[in-house]
């Protein structure tokens, strides 16, 4: 009989070799691929939320379980696709041009999979037309935008604008980070969220995802 | 006893401010990393560099800070060391043996923790950087937030012979006392001093009003002098560049709690520029009037 609790242990202590396993392991004795999502992964990642609000859990270990979750999702993604059943959204990520920092994006990324969110991942340094670009040939609905760097803030407000430009804007909700980031500069440059960490910007996606 | 002891005299050493912005007003592109001026416009950096020491410093740093072979990308370890001695140089020239020259190391932006890069591989690029800044006056590890990569970096750069000052950016958690990665100023403390640096501080952050407690829990956790370069606040976007709130004055303000809370060497961090290590210049001078 697969161990559930096993599985959320090993998303919860980021252990993501051993996550893929348990989950295979209870795939092959049938369990429900939902099932085993909302029994043990979910709960897994609300308490490395948890964790992480009172301060137990930081960047690093927030990191490894997103990617132990990530992990786990593998083999059960291609059951959820044939049953039918959508991913949370599509979300285009990238570090904005002129920043090279990733481990917030990256983060916020792996989170983001965690959540059931379908992630396309620019990378680091992305100029505002590939933002574009990956936004029409995709038809992602959230633009998630990082920042390290101060003096890298404006290619926020860039990006927002070619976006614009090119006729995509109302088409996607556009969501900001990074270390100097503030809700009043997402404000400013007229992004549609601002989230202070990584779980936060899940919970934005999701609230942003819902149809209005 | 840590080898700068004999630096301070009894008061506290005015270090400088930040160079990222002041090379902006110089021309240079935002999100350019500036250490490449280092070779294309070694003038405008000296200019930065000297109107830190005509501010009265008594330490400049080198613009060096992101001028390791992670950093700067695969297969630039050339240009790393290339961009290192000409920062130290630079600086030197600027200070005209007015000041000393301490020479910045940055993280390598990679996460041990996560896998994204090894410890050999943080020891080769710091080592590498290290050595290539070894004409200064000692070296600076700074922004750290890992306590693993910092102490892999102090022991890269210990065989210099320069003493090796680590510090944190305390900028994490409810209460902005913790890395990124989690550390509390008392573990940094103890684990940098048990690995041989010669002074612990604080620097970047979140604004000035957090550095005196920071500093005084940094002061009960070890016996190092400490390093103290707070930011100038977050910063607000005006015309499509980053615009700091507060002012030299209020900054500068600060200076008697962090004199008082242990600061050996005080300076500012992104968002200060000439002005506040003007201010912050005059208000040590009255503190050790005091």
């Amino acid at each position: 009989m697969a161990d559930l609790r096993t599985l959320h242990d090993a998303i919860l202590e980021g252990n993501a070799k051993q996550a893929a396993a348990l989950t295979q392991e209870a795939l092959a004795e049938g369990l429900a691929p939902l099932d085993i999502i909302q029994q043990a992964m979910v709960p897994a990642m609300d308490e490395v939320g948890r964790r992480f609000e009172c301060e137990e859990y930081f960047v690093p270990e927030l990191l490894l379980s997103a990617r132990a979750m990530k992990a786990a999702l593998e083999p059960v993604r291609p059951l959820l696709v044939a049953s039918g059943i959508q991913p949370a959204g599509r979300v285009v990520i990238g570090t904005v041009k002129g920043d090279l920092h990733d481990i917030g994006k990256n983060l916020v990324a792996a989170l983001l999979e965690g959540g059931g969110f379908e992630v396309i991942d620019l990378g680091a340094d992305v100029p505002a037309q590939k933002f574009v670009e990956a936004v029409q040939s995709s038809g992602a609905g959230i633009v998630a935008l990082s920042a390290l760097l101060t003096v890298t803030m404006p290619s926020m407000k860039s990006t927002i604008e070619a976006l614009d430009h090119a006729g995509v804007r109302s088409r996607v909700k556009v969501i900001v980070g990074g270390a100097p980031v503030t809700q009043q500069f997402a404000d400013q440059i007229g992004a549609d969220g601002y989230s202070e960490n990584a779980t936060a910007a899940v919970a934005l996606a999701r609230r942003l995802s819902q149809p209005a | 006893m840590s080898p700068l002891d004999t630096w301070f005299n009894g008061r506290t050493l005015l270090t400088d401010g930040a160079w990222g912005t002041e090379l902006q007003v110089r021309g240079l592109e935002p999100g350019r990393n500036p250490d490449h001026w280092n070779i294309e416009h070694p003038d405008r950096v000296e200019d930065v560099a000297r109107a830190y020491a005509e501010a009265g410093c008594d330490v400049i740093l080198t613009n060096t800070f992101r001028a390791n072979r992670i950093a700067l990308g695969e297969g630039s370890g050339a240009l790393a060391v290339e961009l290192n001695r000409a920062g130290v140089e630079i600086s030197r020239r600027a200070a005209q043996g007015r000041c000393r020259v301490i020479a910045s190391l940055g993280p390598s932006g990679k996460m041990l923790l996560a896998g994204d890069v090894t410890p050999e591989e943080l020891t080769e690029a710091f080592a590498e950087q290290a050595a290539a800044l070894a004409q200064a006056d000692a070296l600076l590890i700074e922004t750290m937030s890992d306590i693993e990569e910092a102490c892999l970096a102090l022991r890269a750069a210990l065989p210099t012979g320069l003493p090796v000052i680590v510090s944190f950016a305390f900028d994490a958690g409810r209460n902005k006392d913790r890395t990124m990665t989690g550390a509390t100023p008392e573990q940094a403390a103890a684990a940098v001093e048990a690995a041989g640096a010669a002074a612990v501080g604080a620097n970047c952050g979140s604004g000035i009003a957090a550095f005196a407690p920071l500093c005084a829990r940094l002061r009960a956790a070890c016996r190092l002098p400490l390093w103290i370069k707070p930011n100038a606040g977050l910063p607000e976007i005006v015309e499509g560049r980053a615009v700091y709130r507060t002012t030299p004055a209020e900054f500068a303000s600060h200076a008697p709690a962090l004199v008082a809370a242990g600061a050996g060497f005080l300076g500012g961090c992104c968002g200060s520029n000439v002005e506040f290590i003007r201010a912050l210049g005059a208000e040590l001078k009255r503190c050790a009037l005091s």
